[in-house]
């Protein structure tokens, strides 16, 4: 069992990277990734979402009619998203986060982790592994998030949380702050993680 | 014509998967070829154009600030916009499941030419970032948010039916092992992101 466990949380990080492996949850980690600071909050409130509403679909498992799981789900998420927002809209700090965050944080809703995590784990599993495998999930993703917004920040702008950390010399390249880089970059880390990791190349 | 500059703006500038990466999930999955492609993004143009209006209507005589002055002078500063999240996702959960039973129904053929695509539609990030752009651009009419809907979900459907032609062709060139399959698709999406990019800044 404690084995089990282990390997719940160890393997979305490496192995079974939601991001580069399942290919889950692009949408959201290519847009909040200009800004580590950002990046940072976007994993953390993943990571929430994906663990609470895990534990509680996992608690409600076998009460939900299998046909209308989708909309209960939907449902459970959500609130979940409502609550985080409503978190980050209060806070002094993370508000002006919250605007530069615009609709994602609402997208996290349709992220396909939280759902994928859902549907894959939580419906068959005990709630306190549930738990452990949406946290570690959104750990996963987080970790790619920051990687990405650590070169677009440092190559984009100079900086690294708003510290300027390049030469004053050094002219900020804007490639790297548009859209199309971060696909580029993900395309890039992808590569990387898979020469590494031979097993998972596709024929 | 402001309508057409709405129109060309969401199809070309603000598109969905190049400028917001919107949906990307289902863009990457199912472009492996056209035909499936094509019908996926056709239920994404339709479920984006009846949601939208309705996601409108909804915000704007349920939800924003003062939205239900119409009951009566003492709900006009009730704020229900902390719902508009479950409240639209309900509208576009419960809408796709409508359409899946009607089309089931009455268009077999459709029906098991789309298969799995109809339910997952309730998943794809784009139909909701519609209704939430909708709701944060404050769209001034029923008229402007369709034109919005049928402009962006034809912004959709054009980039998976690009992607998907060019990976139909791509199956027969000599990619390095790792980056087979998914790696070389985002760098594809990424170039074709920058040659949409010279739409940037067109006024109309």
């Amino acid at each position: 069992m404690d084995k089990k466990l282990k390997e719940t949380i160890l393997n979305p990080i490496l192995k079974g990277n939601p991001i580069t492996v399942l290919i889950l949850g692009i949408c959201s980690s290519l847009a909040v990734t200009v800004q580590l600071k950002g990046a940072l909050v976007m994993a953390l409130s993943v990571t929430i979402v994906t663990g609470l509403s895990s534990l509680i679909v996992s608690l409600l498992r076998n009460t939900i009619p299998m046909r209308v799981r989708i909309i209960v789900q939907l449902v459970v998420v959500a609130l979940m998203v409502i609550l985080v927002d409503q978190i980050l809209k209060a806070g002094e700090g993370t508000y002006a986060i919250d605007k530069q965050l615009s609709v994602y944080i609402g997208l996290i809703i349709t992220n396909c982790i939280v759902m994928g995590r859902i549907e894959a784990f939580a419906l068959g599993n005990k709630p306190i592994p549930s738990l452990l495998d949406g946290l570690a999930n959104g750990v996963g993703y987080g970790l790619i998030l920051i990687i990405v917004a650590f070169f677009r920040e440092l190559l984009g702008s100079g900086t690294l949380f708003g510290i300027q950390i390049l030469p004053a010399g050094y002219i900020p390249n804007n490639l790297v702050i548009l859209p199309p880089f971060a696909l580029i970059l993900l395309g890039c880390i992808i590569w990387a993680h898979r020469a590494y990791d031979k097993d998972l190349q596709e024929k | 014509m402001e309508y057409i500059s709405l129109f060309v703006k969401s199809i070309f500038v603000d598109n969905m998967i190049f400028a917001y990466f919107l949906g990307m999930c289902s863009y990457l999955a199912v472009s492996k070829n056209v035909k499936t492609a094509n019908g996926l993004g056709l239920a994404v143009i339709f479920v984006l154009f009846c949601t939208l209006p309705i996601n409108w209507l909804l915000n704007t005589y349920v939800l924003q600030p003062g939205a239900l002055k119409w009951l009566g002078p003492q709900f006009a500063d009730v704020d229900l916009s902390f719902l508009s999240f479950i409240i639209f996702i309900a509208v576009i959960a419960a809408f796709v499941q409508i359409v899946e039973m009607v089309v089931e129904k009455f268009l077999p053929s459709l029906y098991s030419s789309l298969g799995i695509f109809l339910p997952l539609i309730a998943v794809n990030c784009s139909i909701l970032g519609g209704s939430l752009f909708m709701q944060q651009r404050d769209f001034t009419g029923l008229g402007e948010s369709a034109v919005y809907a049928l402009g962006s979900g034809i912004g959709w459907y054009l980039a998976i039916v690009c992607l998907a032609a060019i990976r139909e062709k791509m199956a027969y060139s000599n990619v390095p092992a790792p980056l087979k399959g998914i790696g070389i698709t985002f760098i594809t999406v990424g170039l074709m992101g920058m040659a949409f990019m010279i739409f940037m800044g067109i006024q109309l």
